[in-house]
């Protein structure tokens, strides 16, 4: 029997995505979410007898868009096709899709991992579809359905099974999550499901080194699990189905194998923390695709390529890179100014009229985080133009204003608009560089605090947090208005230390 | 008769525009022919009496206020029942749509109405348009107005006998497989199939998606270039309508088409054909070369009809059709499941899968479902290539048969169905038989070009004749003149039935 | 063509796969006439379609786009008025699991 730990988990992702047009795939209703059910539907998205669909310009060149952005070829012919299956939610029976001629084919995306390597996992096509209505469950003895959503635009993406590990998994469906944000073509709400993953996982058994060479090991039955709304849920799943490979190799050994099981569907149970079994091969469906008679193809020139490839500019990962190299910031920092475009053009913006990065970024993941925090946006949608970002950052490098003063006319600037150097003012947040106010303010702290006073004079182990402490103290005598420069200096004149 | 009924809609339209009759006038006398006729005729599904009155007084109100009329302003008109209307019902003569009520217009019904025509009701129809004969209505049969014994022919037939028997000044219908042709030829009135993508489809119930089109049934064929012209245009609703400019068809009809080239179907002018029918045909090319036309004949070979041993007729572009209209018929009648329209089970279910398969099995009539079946099995898993694939490729087949023979000629010349109108009941056993109705007509749905189906006189038995014309892509004006020249040649037009004399 | 028989348990394959019920009469009924329909449909075997381009659509029109501009939705009694079946505003279904994607 093959030991279990001879084993390499193959792993592939088909990612759902709802693209963010104004309308929906083929009928002019709002693509909108969270309304009461049922209020933006047409004859077209109901399925009504007579009615016909017509496609969608913007969601056509969206999904181009992130075709091109995952290095895929537009070809030149795409055409429509139906898939027939019955559900409630699919008013039609059928959902147009693409079978055989998608949209976009052939690319990859270049994922990170940890150590600073990346891989290159191929991405086998993404093509366009409409999304189908929302079967609700909280019925007790029926269900109920909104076709809202029936006919939304859905970009489905499919990766090549080039995935070996959960952390190459994850590390993938972040970067595609964040690549889609980046292009501004999905809000890739997870919660909301404008984002769904479907892994499908198998394990080889034999040398890892060959995988797909029969005579060097074989596979165990692909388990496909759908609509993976969560990050969590995608992560759990696939620990667990490699889990339940692991135990049942254990206990069949080459009977577990694909040849003999065959392809499984799989669910994941959010209250078990687990996945249990949905249909088998036997059951599978044979969804009849057939051209889309009521829908013309889409023929692609050079001409419409090249525009939007013009739409697409920088990715985020080429961005993280030159952040990493020019900015000399940590990868965490880096991280977090590459979740979408705006945010790093604003930095780029700001550096470009002369400020220093480093402090750009600290007021940006500072102060700016907290604000776009609290206001669930962007941090490049709390409105602060390059100009106030960088002029701020030079008072910060000019000692004109301290940290805590920056953050004060941070807040103030977002609030009323005005430039850094007119808050700075109108508040009184000007560094005070008048040595005798600061004299002050250190001599009442020192008759206020004479143990931290004696652990300064006396040295040792206690002196440097003493000092520290009485320089606190006067800042916030000082209401932020000093530097803790000149606090220090004149604390050092009057006690030594 | 009325003199109002005898009016073709061409003339009454201009009646109506001088003030010699009434919009409400002749809607009331179509009112009163429907309520007197119809139960010996059963060509209507639902008559919209009062809503017609008040929207034909409204068109007398208009002209009296001086303001300028539409080119169908008073004429009273029929509609097929798998066209959508916002008024009354869409049932498709299915029990699965008995009570469904269109929340739209299809664009075809809101040209009409735009166009000042006034819709007296919904014609009866084989059920989803699947049948040659109206007799797969889940409602009634149709009667031929010229011997109630005999079908209309199908699947428009509620709109060919309505005007056959002057209730209605015109009607439009659906053409997949011959459906406007084939009734106009059984009930003497002109039925135009246009090229595919000429009329909107948006609101016509799908049949077969690629094969559909609407097209007008009249009484001749300047009525048919008038109707055409009312609903042909481009359509933002129907990706598949065709963004081109509609020509004056009324404007150039008279006019006789100069060295006309009438390509002559060899394959469709065999011996399977009944005789009457081939001498009509005959009587057609003699018209045609006294007219000076040059007849060629041509060669449509994959549309050849062959006849075996036991005297059966069959054909490649039947057997392409059926393949291509039922997979397509398969899908577009998915959607009638009980969910959110339609017929569903009243019977206590388990799951989902017994309510769709009961509520379909109880709305759907047994052409119906043989047809889905058909379809099904064309596309599904392991017979798609053998099948629905290889009748793509055959259609494509048929296609440049045509492009070749319109390389030579401006229109072609056969008949439009292999005999005159059959008895009721005499083909409903064997459902291949009756596919086989549509032997000459359906590879011009396959192919997307224009047909015409013209009334040729009448049989010894009494039943209409007809001859068809076919015409290249957009070529309706073209195929309407050679048409009105065989008209006026022949002097065969406006037939009216027996039973409208009597009435 | 195809070696494939027209017995009971294809008929009720593709019954199953169009949502049909149908009684076992009636499914031997169609199975008859299904037989004979199919065996005429296999004449297109007799022609050599190698290299042939099928065809879908009977003009080749193209790029058919609509702007991505809001129209008019249908108010929610007008969108439903034809519902066999509801509960407030959603159609009522017998109990399924999940969504269809
Ligand atoms: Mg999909
Ligand atoms: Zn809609």
């Amino acid at each position: 029997m093959t030991k279990p730990d001879n084993t390499q988990p193959v792993i592939g992702l088909e990612i759902h995505v709802e693209l963010a047009t104004e309308t929906k795939m083929f009928c002019r209703c709002a693509n909108r979410f969270g309304d009461p059910p049922n209020t933006h539907t047409c004859p077209v998205c109901i399925g009504m007898p007579g009615s016909l669909p017509v496609m969608n310009k913007k969601a056509v060149e969206y999904s181009m868009k992130v075709g091109m952005a995952l290095n895929c070829t537009v070809p030149e012919f795409t055409k429509w096709d139906r898939k027939s299956y019955y559900y409630p939610d699919l008013p039609k029976n059928y959902q147009i899709s693409q079978y055989d001629l998608p949209l976009t084919i052939d690319g990859h995306l270049d994922i990170p991992l940890t150590g600073g390597q990346t891989k290159r996992i191929g991405i086998t096509r993404a093509h366009l579809e409409e999304d189908a209505g929302k079967n609700v469950h909280d019925f007790p003895a029926h269900t109920g359905v909104d076709l809202n959503r029936a006919g939304v635009p859905l970009l489905e993406i499919v990766t090549e099974p080039h995935l070996r590990s959960v952390e190459e998994v994850m590390s993938f469906a972040r970067a595609m999550h964040r690549l889609v944000r980046w292009l501004g073509v999905s809000q890739a709400n997870m919660e909301m499901g404008q984002m769904r993953f479907e892994p499908n996982i198998s394990l080889w058994v034999g040398d890892p080194e060959k995988v797909f060479d029969e005579s060097a090991g074989y596979f165990t039955p692909i388990f496909e699990v759908k609509n993976l709304n969560s990050f969590r849920s995608l992560e759990r799943t696939c620990q667990w189905v490699i889990d339940y490979h692991q135990a049942r190799i254990a206990e069949k050994g080459r009977g577990w194998s694909l040849a003999d099981v065959g392809k499984q569907n799989w669910g994941f149970r959010d209250d078990l923390n687990a996945c249990e079994f949905q249909r088998g091969k036997e059951e599978a469906h044979d969804y009849r695709y057939f051209p889309e008679p009521d829908l013309a193809p889409v023929v692609v020139d050079d001409a419409w390529r090249e525009r939007i490839a013009k739409q697409i500019g920088e990715l985020p990962i080429a961005r993280k890179a030159r952040y990493l190299d020019k900015y000399k910031i940590s990868e965490k920092e880096a991280d977090a100014l590459t979740l979408d475009s705006p945010t790093g053009d604003l930095l780029d913006a700001a550096v470009a009229a002369g400020a220093e990065a480093k402090r750009c970024v600290n007021l940006m993941l500072g102060k700016g985080a907290s604000i776009a925090n609290e206001r669930g946006c962007r941090i490049a949608e709390i409105r602060i133009t390059p100009e106030q970002l960088a002029e701020l950052a030079k008072m910060l490098a000019g000692g004109k204003v301290n940290a805590t003063a920056a953050d004060k006319i941070f807040a103030k600037m977002v609030e009323t608009g005005d430039t850094p150097g007119k808050i700075a003012e109108a508040e009184g947040l000007l560094a005070i560089f008048d040595a005798g106010k600061i004299g002050e303010w250190v001599d009442q702290a020192i008759a206020k605090n004479p143990q931290a006073v004696e652990d300064v004079r006396a040295g040792g182990k206690k002196q440097k947090k003493a000092f520290g402490f009485l320089t606190g103290q006067v800042m916030q005598l000082s209401g932020g208005a000093a530097t803790p420069a000149q606090v220090q200096k004149l604390l050092h004149e009057k006690l030594g230390g | 008769m009325s003199d109002i009924l005898n009016l073709s809609a061409l003339g009454l339209r201009d009646a109506i525009a001088a003030g010699e009759v009434s919009a409400a006038e002749a809607t009331r006398d179509y009112l009163d022919a429907i309520e007197a006729m119809d139960k010996k005729v059963c060509a209507y599904n639902e008559i919209f009496a009062e809503r017609a009155m008040g929207r034909a007084e409204e068109i007398d109100k208009k002209r009296s206020a001086g303001k300028t009329l539409g080119a169908l302003a008073g004429v009273p008109v029929a509609v097929k029942d798998n066209i959508c209307t916002s008024f009354g019902r869409t049932s498709c003569s299915s029990k699965i749509l008995e009570n469904f009520h269109a929340p739209y217009d299809a664009t075809v019904a809101g040209k009409l109405e735009s166009a000042g025509a006034i819709i007296l009701g919904k014609t009866n129809m084989d059920e989803f348009a699947m049948g040659s004969s109206t007799e797969n209505s889940a409602f009634n049969a149709t009667r031929n107005p010229w011997d109630t014994s005999h079908v209309p022919g199908g699947s428009s037939g509620g709109s060919a006998a309505a005007v056959a028997a002057r209730m209605c000044a015109a009607a439009v219908g659906s053409d997949t497989g011959g459906s406007i042709r084939q009734p106009a030829a059984f009930c003497g009135v002109v039925g135009l199939k246009p090229t595919y993508g000429r009329v909107s489809r948006y609101g016509l119930v799908a049949f077969g998606s690629s094969l559909d089109q609407i097209g007008p049934l009249a009484r001749d064929v300047a009525d048919s270039a008038l109707l055409l012209g009312a609903i042909a245009g481009h359509d933002t609703h129907d990706s598949t309508s065709i963004d081109r400019p509609v020509p004056e068809y009324l404007a150039s009809l008279d006019k006789p088409v100069e060295k006309l080239r009438v390509g002559l179907v060899k394959e469709f002018h065999s011996e399977s054909l009944d005789d009457e029918i081939r001498a009509a045909v005959d009587k057609a090319v003699k018209i045609y070369r006294d007219a000076g036309a040059e007849i060629i004949e041509v060669s449509l070979p994959h549309s050849r009809v062959d006849t075996d041993e036991g005297g059966q007729l069959s054909s490649y572009a039947v057997a392409c059709y059926y393949l291509v209209a039922t997979a397509e018929a398969s899908s577009n009648l998915a959607r009638y499941d009980g969910v959110h329209y339609g017929h569903r089970t009243a019977d206590k279910v388990g799951d989902i899968i017994e309510l769709y398969s009961r509520s379909r099995a109880e709305g759907f009539g047994d052409e119906v479902k043989r047809r889905i079946m058909l379809g099904t099995y064309a596309l599904s898993s392991g017979y798609y290539d053998a099948y629905y694939l290889k009748a793509l490729k055959v259609r494509r087949l048929i296609k440049n048969d045509f492009d070749k023979a319109f390389e030579n000629c401006d229109v072609l010349l056969c008949p439009v169905a292999p005999e005159t109108a059959f008895k009721i009941g005499e083909k409903t056993a064997d459902p291949l038989t009756m596919y086989l109705s549509d032997i000459y007509t359906i590879s011009v749905n396959l192919a997307g070009i224009p047909g015409v189906s013209i009334p040729a006189g009448l049989s010894e038995s009494g039943l209409p004749l007809a001859v068809q014309l076919l015409g290249n892509v957009f070529a309706e004006e073209t195929l309407l003149r050679a048409a009105r020249m065989y008209e006026m040649a022949s002097g065969i037009t406006r037939l009216t039935p027996e039973i409208v004399k009597e009435n | 063509m195809t070696e494939k028989k027209i017995d009971r348990k294809l008929i009720r394959h593709i019954a199953l796969l169009a949502r049909i019920e149908m009684t076992d009469e009636q499914a031997e009924t169609l199975g008859r006439q299904f037989a004979g329909i199919v065996a005429y449909m296999d004449k297109l075997g007799e022609l050599d379609t190698d290299g042939v381009e099928p065809m879908a659509h009977a003009l080749d029109v193209r790029n058919v786009l609509a702007e991505d501009t809001p129209g008019r939705s249908l108010p929610v009694e007008q969108a439903m008025a034809n519902a066999p079946a509801r509960d407030g505003g959603f159609y009522k279904v017998p109990k399924v699991i999940g969504d269809s994607q």
